[in-house]
């Protein structure tokens, strides 16, 4: 099973991700970018992680990006993902440059290797609110 | 080559301690934190009233705002130093260097280090594991389903794919280990297994299996730290302070700056540096094995083995007992305890005894020198110990 259910979880928005949420909700992957030294980085911060410039803006990530590393989960962490193993945990990096954490879902999910181009997807977690998710190019 | 560094040869470990471990339902978190430390203070030929500082970690089962407060009113401490220091499983060695600092600017005397917590019993293991999956970044990792396990997963498959570690020597330190551990009079788990039974144990989170996993236990561990100085008229031979090192990197794996190299490299040339010696020097080490993957990590990152050449080394019984370098001679993490903090502080409590000699089956003949290294978090939060039996 490949795909996640409505049931799981819906991420709390805080006042350093608002805007990434809520660009979430209309299929857009938002990116933080540093207008004063150029890094973009991820999980969205108020500062920049690099050289503490708050002249921050949001990007929007073309949403391809390549496999680091993965696992397949077998024991769930808690009983909501249970009912979704094995499902694919991932460290994807954008072509941007960002390092991001998601599944990797859909049909072919679980042939997943390092390297593996991926393409954003967005997963329906109910009452609107959706989570950036990857599917294999070659799906 | 001799450092100058002031806390080297100036900081002692006097005394060690472990409560009883396993499936302990009928003390608390708090209950087995004070017992270890009343063994520890036995084991130094010290009263309570001789302790002005304690430092403990966190609980997940107990989870006091003041767990060092909520510890000393319990035990009926009132010490003139205390705090709960909070960096997952390198805690240990960081409350050490604490002290070690407090103590050589004379802020302390004798201070009592502890922690552990009734993992097996007060939470159950499916909570365990819910509990411990809030590692994982609330927005960011947590919707994802990461588990801990997963994310070391994620770290040992790149590790596997850079460098050719294969699944076999990943069992092998689950093997090594639990053949140590069953010569641990006080060990969690001590029924012998195979490379054949890590690989067929259930698996948790691909290519990570049951018994590439740490143990869920009630254990709590304690040490106790003074001067050199004053270690001199106590009981115990000390465990002399040589070198520790910190080295933190990130909390997250997803900001982690690498999946192959991590802050252990640098708190090690730093515990390294400031003991005046070199990976060669090590008779015996205890390194943090919440998972398989990861004591051959630290091996080759703290210089005892090549990069990439870790899991020979376990592979091929370099770690055993009587081998090149005995490895986790306690049966570590994944054999003989793991309850949040202690898990690290058991390599410790480990080195201390293996300094002092007479451990029987397990002793490393001529130990002199031990090296310790704890980690927090997702390969986060580093701290190497060097200690040794004299002063040097």
């Amino acid at each position: 099973m490949t795909n996640m259910s409505t049931a799981l979880p819906r991420p709390q928005a805080n006042g350093d991700s608002r805007p990434y949420w809520n660009a979430a909700r209309e299929r857009r992957l938002l990116i933080r970018k540093c207008n004063a030294c150029g890094l973009r980085h991820f999980m969205p911060r108020h500062q920049c992680p690099r050289c503490w410039s708050e002249e921050l803006e949001w990007v929007e990530s073309e949403g391809r990006g390549s496999i680091h590393s993965f696992s397949i989960v077998h024991r769930a962490p808690t009983s909501t993902f249970a009912a979704n193993t094995p499902y694919v945990i991932a460290l994807v990096d954008l072509d941007e440059g960002p390092r991001m954490f998601a599944n990797v879902v859909g049909n072919r999910a679980l042939d997943v290797a390092i390297g593996d181009r991926v393409s954003v997807t967005f997963e329906d977690r109910g009452d609107g609110a959706l989570v950036p998710q990857f599917t294999l190019a070659r799906d | 080559m001799a450092s100058s560094h002031p806390l080297r040869n100036k900081i002692a470990i006097v005394g060690v301690g472990e409560s009883d471990i396993g499936k302990v339902p009928g003390i608390s978190g708090l209950g087995l934190n004070a017992q270890a430390c009343k063994r520890a203070l036995d084991d130094a030929g010290l009263k309570p009233s001789d302790i002005d500082g304690l430092l403990t970690a966190y609980s997940f089962t107990e989870s006091y705002t003041m767990l060092g407060s909520s510890l000393c009113e319990y035990m009926g401490l009132q010490p003139s130093m205390c705090a709960s220091m909070v960096a997952g499983g390198a805690s240990p060695g960081i409350m050490l260097r604490h002290a070690a600092q407090a103590i050589a600017l004379g802020l302390a005397e004798t201070v009592l280090i502890c922690a552990g917590e009734n993992r097996a019993t007060g939470l159950g293991r499916d909570a365990a594991i819910a509990v411990l999956a809030a590692v994982g970044h609330p927005q960011f990792e947590q919707p994802y389903g990461g588990s801990i396990p997963g994310f070391y997963a994620m770290v040992a498959r790149r590790y596997m794919h850079e460098y050719g570690t294969t699944r076999a020597q990943l069992a092998s330190v689950a093997v090594n280990t639990r053949s140590h551990a069953s010569l641990h009079p006080n060990a969690h788990m001590k029924a012998p297994i195979t490379v054949e039974d890590v690989l067929a144990s259930k698996p948790i989170a691909d290519p990570l299996r049951m018994l590439d996993c740490c143990l869920i236990s009630d254990a709590a561990g304690a040490f106790v730290v003074t001067s050199a100085e004053r270690a001199r008229d106590l009981r115990m031979k000390p465990a002399y302070l040589l070198g520790v090192g910190e080295k933190h990197t990130h909390e997250h794996i997803m900001c982690a700056p690498s999946l192959t190299h991590f802050g252990a490299a640098e708190s090690g040339r730093i515990a390294y540096e400031m003991a005046g010696m070199a990976p060669a020097d090590i008779d015996v080490a205890e390194l943090y094995d919440c998972f398989s993957i990861v004591p051959i990590i630290e091996l080759e990152e703290l210089g005892l083995a090549e990069r990439g050449q870790g899991g020979a080394f376990f592979e091929q019984g370099h770690a055993h007992i009587g081998g090149k370098l005995p490895v986790n001679t306690h049966g570590g993490m994944l054999s003989h305890a793991h309850a949040g903090a202690a898990g690290g502080l058991f390599g410790i409590v480990e080195a201390v005894r293996q300094l002092r000699g007479g451990e029987g089956p397990r002793q490393v003949k001529g130990a002199e020198i031990a090296l310790v290294h704890n980690e927090g978090g997702i390969l986060s939060s580093h701290c190497t110990m060097i200690l040794s039996n004299r002063l040097h």
